[in-house]
């Protein structure tokens, strides 16, 4: 799903990239094509989040990227309130949510919640991905936005 | 085999602060204020300066060791040491760093410090990053998560969803900051009192915080001069005996992106039973806690973790006479700490419980013996430690 508003939070956002050592380049490359990265460990089938070089259980440095569903549920939330980046100061309030992925061994990803900032957020609820593209900066980038299943 | 423990090894031989300024008020520089406080609490000890042979701290403090030394004429630096990790997580683990090397005989006079100038760097509560941000930041700031009140709340709001928290435990833990502040002429908010009223209609900071729950931005420094037990009796103060410190964090609890396994929870879960092995001691012989407050909920989930109350009772226990010297059943926060007092980034918390075992607060709670500090709750690592009276040896 795109997101069909221009963005959630305004221009002028730090803009995401991947590390010089290229730890999160699939993701970042992935979220372009509006598919949806995960690693998990080749050796003993652990999800992994965020993106790491070895997997914590086994030790093996043998990951894969492997596409996950954009489903989830939101585990926890806040409004901001006080503007922490000067393109914000128009733009608070807003939300943000913690989405655990049940397909995914409930690794957490970070999003703003899409809709009305002000309505009310329900530990649990279901949510789906959607991806929110950014092209206004070359290169261009995706986030990866969740809102409420309908 | 020798037990390996710095219960009673090591005592506090003086404390020292700065005048504590609201953010940008200071008229000295970071690393004056870092000598101030540093000469102040060798006065207090009855000390010269030059006798000190090793400093510690943490959260990447600006005032390099070797500066300092060169500034004080130290003979002989013997001890330099940061505690790793961002944040008040280090005020405990700072001075467990400084007994254990005096226990162990790397040094004799440790220094723990804190200087803290935010006027003249940047503040903690705007986000700190460039155009373009990578690594962990890539995942949160471009959502609009970036300060410490914005990923800390996440973490809180999840706690005070899984054991049904009221947004009045939270106010509790700012008005009995607020209230012990108003008898500390030191404290930033002396002579502002907080009202219910003035809480439940400040601002929304991000939920589940207002202005009220979260930590102030100040100038200053604080410092506390540790020697060996053996010494204590014969310098100015009445001897405050370090019982046990102890740091670190659960299991993964620095996994990326918000993906800690044990969420809901300010870090202290192992912790705490290892502050207390050592101390060789629990929760119901503690006379007064400082809990840093970078913000409030978080000192809720600090005591729970550390055995004051249930996390299912947490509603009934935090109720403002609980909180207040001299009777409340645990005197919390009693210089007005981070919230009211200053934020020195809770160094204040170890010379305040200090103050508690000398009989020296301006909230003192009678005959203190146990003396309790957390530092840096939802941090990692975080760290605690505990002080005691002679008779607690």
């Amino acid at each position: 799903m795109t997101n069909q508003d221009a963005s959630y939070l305004p221009i002028g956002m730090p803009v995401p990239r991947a590390e010089a050592d290229g730890l999160s380049k699939p993701y970042w490359d992935a979220a372009r094509k509006e598919v949806l990265l995960v690693q998990r460990c080749a050796g003993c089938a652990t999800w992994l989040w965020g993106p790491e070089w070895i997997c914590h259980a086994c030790h093996s440095f043998d990951l894969d990227w492997v596409e996950v569903a954009g489903h989830g549920r939101i585990f926890t939330w806040q409004r901001s309130h006080h503007p922490v980046h000067p393109v914000l100061h128009a733009a608070v309030p807003y939300i943000s949510v913690l989405v655990e992925l049940p397909q995914a061994g409930k690794v957490r990803m970070i999003g703003n919640l899409l809709g009305d900032p002000a309505q009310s957020v329900e530990v649990g609820a279901s949510v789906d991905a959607v991806f929110e593209h950014h092209d206004e900066v070359s290169p261009g980038y995706t986030l990866v936005q969740w809102q409420y299943r309908d | 085999m020798r037990k390996r423990t710095l219960r009673g090894q090591v005592a506090v031989a003086g404390v020292g602060e700065t005048t504590y300024y609201k953010h940008g008020q200071s008229p000295d520089a970071e690393f004056k204020l870092a000598l101030q406080a540093i000469l102040a609490a060798c006065a207090d000890a009855g000390i010269s300066a030059k006798q000190i042979d090793g400093f510690a701290s943490y959260s990447n403090d600006r005032n390099e060791p070797s500066r300092l030394a060169a500034a004080l004429g130290i003979p002989d630096l013997k001890f330099s040491n940061m505690h790793w990790g961002g944040g008040g997580g280090g005020g405990s683990g700072a001075v467990g760093n400084a007994a254990a090397a005096i226990a162990t005989g790397m040094a004799d006079c440790v220094v723990v410090y804190r200087a803290l100038a935010q006027g003249q760097f940047a503040r903690f509560g705007q986000g700190d990053v460039g155009a373009e941000v990578s690594g962990e930041d890539a995942f949160t700031a471009p959502y609009g998560l970036m300060s410490p009140a914005q990923k800390y709340g996440m973490r809180n709001m999840r706690f005070m969803h899984e054991y049904g928290v009221a947004r009045s435990a939270l106010r509790s833990v700012s008005m009995a900051s607020y209230h012990h502040a108003q008898s500390n002429p030191r404290a930033i908010m002396y002579g502002r009192p907080l009202t219910e009223d003035k809480y439940d209609n400040s601002r929304w900071i991000c939920e589940p915080y207002r202005l009220f729950d979260c930590c102030l931005e100040n100038d200053g420094a604080a410092a506390l001069i540790l020697v060996a037990a053996e010494r204590a009796p014969d310098l100015a103060q009445v001897p405050v005996y370090l019982l046990g410190a102890a740091q670190g964090s659960e299991y993964r609890n620095g996994a990326p992106c918000h993906n800690a396994p044990l969420y809901g929870t300010s870090s202290f879960t192992t912790v705490a039973p290892r502050l207390y092995e050592m101390a060789e001691l629990s929760a119901a012989d503690v006379d007064v806690v400082q809990s840093y407050e970078n913000f409030s909920g978080a000192v809720v989930m600090s005591c729970v973790e550390h055995g004051f109350c249930e996390a299912e009772a947490v509603n009934e226990f935090f109720q403002l006479e609980n909180l207040i010297a001299p009777s409340g059943k645990m005197p919390l926060n009693t210089s007005g700490g981070n919230l009211a007092e200053c934020y020195m980034h809770g160094l204040e918390l170890q010379v305040e419980a200090v103050r508690q075992v000398r009989g020296q607060s301006t909230a003192q709670v009678p005959s203190v013996d146990v003396s309790l500090v957390m530092s840096g709750p939802m941090v990692t690592p975080t760290s605690s430690c505990v002080f005691g009276s002679a008779a607690t040896l």
